[in-house]
């Protein structure tokens, strides 16, 4: 196994707010990398630096052999980037995209324009090569972005957020295309804001809050320590607590309380929500509400960090806003 | 080992000169795509330039007395020095939508040397003034004014009236690169032209304005370009024996203002773009 990108002690910071906090990091050269947390966790920051667009305050970076800050044009030469906000020109077309930033890419003028249209036909924009990208629609725009950064074909790729604000159908086209990246070899780190997205794609997550990585592993070790699926209760507030108690038995995890909401981590699906209602039924507590749901990220870390995700999106959102002017 | 990008096989074959010279030239036609669509820009280089020259030899031809020239051909020059002096807005307005846009970021994350985005765009206003002179030229030509300086007075003419709109997009950059929206760049970029080119020689002879308006006008860079293209398009002003030194030598003064602003703006221009761009 070797190491395609390495990040050690990243450290940034924009006055009061730590940015990045120690983070370091390792992906196997060939994999998926997933890099999981709330808006604000420093996930825009990590990909900002190891992509030479941000220096951090100290630590290093290295991808695929090149030292990211001692030598960011080598580093620039052997990555492709694609950003939170699809960074395409509005006023050129899809070909002229890819033709100007293949010329930018070192590509002689014949080989910009081929590698343009076989881009073009690999990401089914082939219809709309010749409209203006400001028609694009979101998803459009978004493989555009991808195919940009793909058309020196590196042999490491940075997404930031590649399915945000995309409808299920877009995302699902676009997990399929990183997919078969990489199949055919490349190495991938992506953020997300969506743990199933990270299941679905990446080999190995890292789970990071407040500019940390605070767990890391394969979805299915991650979801272990998050406790699988769980089972959402409503009853009255005033047996909440009972509910919680004649619950505790069936539950795989910590059964948490919040209000008049019980929520049991359990493992097994359908039968426990069976198993669940009788034993409420036995214990004679009413139920207002029942249901069974896959972990989110606000559950990872909940069960990891002890607060809501949400909570920490107020607090930091103001650091990747600064680094992104 | 294998190389682990296209752009590693090729960066190596030319050196930084080469490299940004190429990256310039690539964003230079970019923007000139750019411009081609933007039925504003299309306004700005073709419309406008045919409207002033119309409006001002029909409107104001009558009224205003310069003397023995006519005053079309007094006017036509000093419309094409107004009308260059606004490729400074185009690069003020340009340079500040690149670096508010996305793109930035993708420049930025590109092998490229992204000095090329504020040559590119200056490259690109040049080409633009170079059409809209060729447009005024042919439209003063129609409502009857000619060249009769000779050829080579000619050509030298165009070329100082390209170099004063080159001179005045490195204004416009380091304008475009010092305020925070395309909006206000747009304000900016204009809000300074206009008396500049107003208290100049350019509509009216300056001999007409009030003393602590004369001297401004008559060292005005705008009166030393227009004074020159005047002689050098065959239509010398007469000047006073004590006239100052930038009336008794328009061209020499032009090339001075020319070296200076260059000096001074394109580094500016240049340490702005840095800072912005830097990580």
């Amino acid at each position: 196994m070797s190491i395609a990108i390495q990040a050690n002690n990243l450290v940034k910071k924009y006055g009061e707010v730590v940015a990045l906090d120690g983070l370091c990091l390792e992906v196997e050269q060939g994999t998926v990398f997933g890099l999981l947390g709330p808006n604000g966790a420093g996930k825009t920051t990590t990909v900002r630096v190891l992509t030479t667009l941000l220096n951090p305050d100290s630590g290093t970076a290295i991808v695929d052999g090149v030292d990211v800050l001692k030598d960011p044009v080598h580093a620039r030469e052997i990555m492709g980037l694609s950003g939170q906000n699809a960074s395409v020109d509005e006023n050129l077309t899809g070909i002229e995209n890819l033709i100007m930033l293949g010329r930018l890419f070192r590509l002689p003028k014949k080989e910009a324009v081929i590698r343009a249209n076989d881009l073009l036909e690999r990401f089914n924009l082939n219809d709309a090569a010749k409209r203006i990208v400001k028609t694009y629609s979101g998803g459009m725009r978004r493989r555009l972005d991808l195919a940009a950064s793909l058309i020196a074909k590196p042999n490491i790729l940075f997404l930031d957020e590649p399915t945000t604000g995309l409808d299920p159908r877009s995302r699902l086209m676009m997990w399929e295309v990183i997919q078969n990246l990489v199949n055919e070899g490349t190495t991938v780190l992506l953020t997300t804001q969506y743990l199933e997205e990270a299941d679905q794609l990446a080999k190995k997550i890292a789970v990071i809050d407040k500019g940390k990585v605070i767990a890391q592993g394969s979805a299915d070790e991650l979801k272990t320590q998050v406790g699988g699926e769980r089972i959402e209760v409503v009853v009255s507030l005033r047996q909440s607590q009972a509910a919680a108690q004649a619950l505790q038995s069936m539950s795989s995890g910590k059964v948490v309380v919040e209000g008049d909401h019980v929520q049991v981590p359990v493992s097994g699906g359908g039968v426990k929500v069976v198993e669940a209602v009788r034993a409420l039924d036995i214990a004679k507590i009413e139920i207002k509400e029942i249901q069974l749901r896959r972990p989110t990220l606000d559950d990872v870390f909940l069960s990891l960090t002890g607060h809501h995700a949400e909570e920490i999106k107020v607090e930091e959102d103001i650091a990747p806003k600064k680094g992104r002017r | 080992m294998n190389p682990r990008s296209i752009t590693e096989q090729y960066a190596s074959k030319h050196g930084k000169i080469y490299w940004l010279l190429h990256d310039s030239s690539v964003i230079a036609w970019r923007n000139l795509l750019r411009f081609k669509r933007n039925p504003e820009v299309l306004f700005f280089d073709v419309v406008q330039p045919i409207i002033f020259i119309l409006l001002f030899a029909y409107v104001f031809g009558g009224a205003i007395d310069v003397g023995d020239s006519s005053y079309r051909s007094f006017l036509i020059p000093g419309i094409f020095v107004q009308t260059i002096a606004f490729a400074g807005a185009s690069a003020a307005i340009g340079l500040n939508a690149d670096m508010t846009s996305g793109i930035i970021d993708r420049f930025k994350s590109l092998p490229m040397n992204t000095t090329g985005v504020l040559l590119g765009q200056n490259f690109a206003d040049l080409v633009r003034s170079v059409i809209t002179l060729f447009i005024m030229s042919l439209t003063g030509f129609a409502i009857g004014w000619r060249i009769s300086g000779g050829f080579t007075n000619a050509v030298i003419g165009y070329l100082l009236l390209l170099a004063f709109g080159f001179s005045m997009a490195w204004i416009g950059s380091t304008i475009g690169l010092s305020v925070s929206s395309p909006q206000v760049a747009s304000t900016a970029g204009f809000a300074w032209l206009f008396p500049l080119t107003f208290l100049s020689n350019a509509f009216v002879p300056t001999e007409t304005l009030p003393t602590w308006l004369r001297f401004f006008a008559e060292w005005n860079p705008i009166t030393s370009i227009v004074a020159a293209a005047r002689y050098l398009f065959g239509y010398p002003m007469q000047v006073a024996p004590d006239a100052p030194f930038s009336l008794q030598h328009p061209i020499l003064t032009t090339v001075i203002w020319l070296v200076v602003i260059n000096v001074i703006f394109m580094p500016l221009a240049a340490k702005k773009f840095r800072k912005a761009t830097s990580r």
